[in-house]
């Protein structure tokens, strides 16, 4: 990492990049050949391309947002893009057949390692493509599909064909179109009925080219009464200029089945991170979102839930954290559109050096959702004066049987807390480290261990030098 | 170096301190050695818990003339996790809750921070273990966040868990015995005697109660920021009996 970019982002410990090498590299920009290009190159079938070309075609008509973080958005500039980026000719299924500049790199992630003790699965993405993918054999013998989404759609074009778009479909917002229209890589997912996954598949994303996009695409599906915990981690380096990271994440649970997605994500702070993310529940089926935030420049994103089916659920957890130069705008929506479905949002930010963090939530009870209970909590602790915590929640309740609860709190550090601590020998940054591991506990204590510990250790580096 | 030395641990002189501008300790002095309890008594509003703080390093206490001197050295400009570090304790009358930090965890940081290296797992859990039947604690303690909901009784005992835990040079326990049953009383008591041989105790107290378990050496009566009266036992007792309009005609 060069001084500069050292000094731009403080400890954050990803910045680290390799030399940028690929195989296929477009050209910086977007047009509708270049979307028909990525479709060719992919080999895609027919209908694939025609819902790219449209997608595009509505990206270019769309709007920016005009909510969220406007003079930040404007700062995008689509034209000095990457869109598409092969730095390796095949996924491989064997750490050592990954070219070893990228090997390396997954290696300083601690992906291998993590992927021997406790991963059912893992895909890896570098760039555009997963560069390396394997699952747990007696997985695969249960016939839970695994695959990068490229390979997916290959393998098994029924599928994909019948599910991809329906959840979030591709004029669903600018960025949505923009995915849609330059897709590539993200996670392919089935698991048949009656299948419980015990152990989570992860899929880890790495950006490593400067100005580049990411655009994955994830669609799981959890047949009826199955269940999986998927994780996803996401790192960046450090540069002086900016990158875009936009997914869309679909899932679908069947009737009675589980799906939990964890995401820690931690982009380096030059990354704008515009994901769209949103499950249908399906009857008596749960849908869990529990969402981390500590990186990236902006990020808006609202993991969301259709609850379509009676006796549905949701959770959604998220966490925070808008460091100096960081906008973090997140939230979730939830939308009960059947009777007798629940929801639980908890929603915990944290703002520190002028960072920003906003939620962003929606509630909706259609009128014939009888009998549907929510309960949406928001907790902001701001670190210092210059820092800024925002709360925009809307509901639009449409049924009064619903049982709704929402609470809303914002607090400091308070100096009695930190004096206790410290007559306990611990630094004022240490005092801090604990109180705000202490404040996010609530999302930690929901992610696996692995990843709880990382997290933890990455707010005490936050916390480290920054106290005057 | 401690063996050869005088067994001083804390010497307050002409100490005078202000919190927001209004004075509260108006020359304040005050000698405690290794091995030693004193105890400190008076009114509401004298300045117990004041003295307390400010010898803990509390921002909010300035010093506005006087010296702290602790193990022999002017402590004024040593921050508070310094104080810790170098065997100072504090037992809160009410101490601060940390949502979401659990007390194991809590403890197992402390401990390490005091000391200046991380405990080994297998001889912490043990140690602990001790300590928490001492104080008659259950394990379930443990994974409870640090002062959330407890009762006062229970924040006092993981005061003193704390107190067994770190076994501090110096000993400020601020009121630790409101709050407590007689039961709770005795086990806190016991708790405090059993680091007392090593460490000099300041014990601030209103009641006679915990003195009858604690037994101190010297026993100050503070008015106005100011000790005016030192005496043994017996002078916590007179207290006891008759109140503190005696002390005020005295001055």
């Amino acid at each position: 990492m060069t001084q500069d970019a050292q000094e731009a982002v403080g400890d954050y410990r990803y910045g680290f990049h390799d030399p940028e090498s690929s195989t296929i590299r477009f050209d910086k920009g977007l047009s509708e050949q270049v979307v028909r290009d990525i479709s060719e190159l992919k080999n895609e079938p027919e209908w694939m391309t025609e819902i790219r070309v449209k997608a595009y075609n509505h990206f270019v008509e769309r709007e920016m947002p005009t909510w969220g973080n406007c003079d930040s958005l404007e700062g995008i500039n689509f034209e000095n893009i990457t869109y598409f980026l092969r730095s390796s000719d095949k996924t491989e299924k064997d750490w050592d057949d990954v070219p070893e500049d990228i090997k390396r790199t997954f290696d300083r992630l601690g992906i291998p390692d993590a992927e021997q003790k406790w991963l059912g699965g893992v895909t890896a993405q570098y760039e555009s493509e997963a560069v390396y993918h394997s699952i747990r054999e007696d997985l695969e013998e249960q016939g839970v599909i695994f695959l990068d989404m490229d390979t997916g759609l290959k393998e098994y074009p029924e599928l994909v064909k019948k599910y991809f778009g329906t959840v979030i479909p591709h004029s669903d917002n600018k960025f949505s179109a923009l995915n849609t229209a330059v897709w590539s890589g993200g996670s392919f997912i089935y698991v048949p009925k009656g299948i419980h996954v015990e152990m989570p598949v992860q899929a880890y994303f790495r950006i490593n080219a400067k100005n580049m996009g990411q655009f994955e695409r994830t669609l799981i599906i959890a047949d009826e009464g199955s269940s999986l915990h998927y994780v996803e981690g996401c790192t960046a380096p450090t540069y002086s200029t900016d990158s875009l990271h936009s997914a869309v994440v679909e899932l679908i649970a069947m009737e009675g089945a589980k799906i939990r997605y964890s995401t820690v994500q931690n982009w380096s702070a030059n990354v704008y991170n515009l994901v769209t993310k949103r499950g249908v529940a399906h009857k008596n089926a749960t849908v869990e979102w529990v969402d981390g935030n500590i990186g990236s420049k902006l990020t808006m994103k609202y993991p969301s839930v259709l609850l379509k089916g009676e006796g549905a659920h949701a959770e959604i957890i998220s966490v925070a954290y808008a460091g100096t130069g960081q906008h973090q705008d997140a939230g979730a929506k939830v939308h009960h559109l059947a009777p007798n479905t629940t929801s639980n949002i908890l929603s915990k930010s944290i703002s520190k050096g002028g960072g920003r963090s906003s939620y962003r939530g929606m509630l909706q009870v259609t009128p014939k959702a009888n009998g549907c209970r929510s309960k949406v909590v928001c907790d902001a602790l701001m670190l210092d004066e210059e820092s800024r915590s925002d709360t925009y929640p809307t509901m639009e309740i449409g049924n009064s049987t619903a049982d709704l609860e929402h609470e809303a709190s914002v607090s400091k550090v308070s100096g009695d807390q930190l004096f206790y601590l410290m007559s306990r020998g611990h630094s004022e940054e240490e005092a801090m480290g604990l109180i705000v591991n202490g404040f996010f506990e609530p999302f930690t204590r929901e992610l696996p261990m692995e990843y709880a510990v990382e997290l933890n250790r990455l707010l005490e580096l936050e916390m480290e030098g920054s106290i005057g | 170096m401690g063996e050869m030395m005088s067994d001083e641990l804390l010497r307050v002189e002409n100490l005078h301190v202000s919190v927001e501008g209004t004075p509260i300790l108006n020359g304040l002095n005050l000698t405690i050695n290794r091995g030693e309890i004193h105890a400190i008594m008076g009114r509401n509003g004298a300045g117990k818990s004041t003295l307390a703080n400010v010898v803990m390093g509390h921002p909010a206490y300035e010093i506005t003339k006087g010296t702290i001197f602790y193990k022999g050295v002017n402590i004024e400009e040593m921050e508070v996790f310094q104080r810790a570090r170098d065997g100072m304790f504090l037992s809160f009358q009410y101490p601060a809750s940390i949502p979401g930090v659990q007390v194991g965890t809590f403890l197992r940081k402390s401990v390490a921070s005091v000391r200046g290296e991380a405990p080994a797992p297998r001889e912490f859990r043990k140690e602990l273990k001790v300590a928490m039947e001492r104080l008659s604690m259950d394990r379930s303690f443990l994974s409870r966040y640090v002062n959330q909901g407890f009762s006062g009784g229970e924040k006092k005992r993981l005061e003193i868990l704390q107190l067994l835990l770190l076994q501090p040079d110096l000993a400020l326990l601020d009121e630790t015995d409101s709050g407590l049953d007689i039961d709770a009383l005795r086990i806190v008591a016991e708790g405090i005697n059993s680091v007392a041989q090593n460490t000099g105790c300041l014990v601030i107290t209103h009641y006679q109660r915990l003195l009858d378990l604690v037994k101190p050496d010297v026993v100050h009566v503070l008015l106005d920021g100011k000790i005016v009266q030192s005496g043994g036992p017996e002078l916590a007792l007179k207290l006891e009996d008759e109140g503190y309009d005696w002390v005020e005609a005295l001055v």
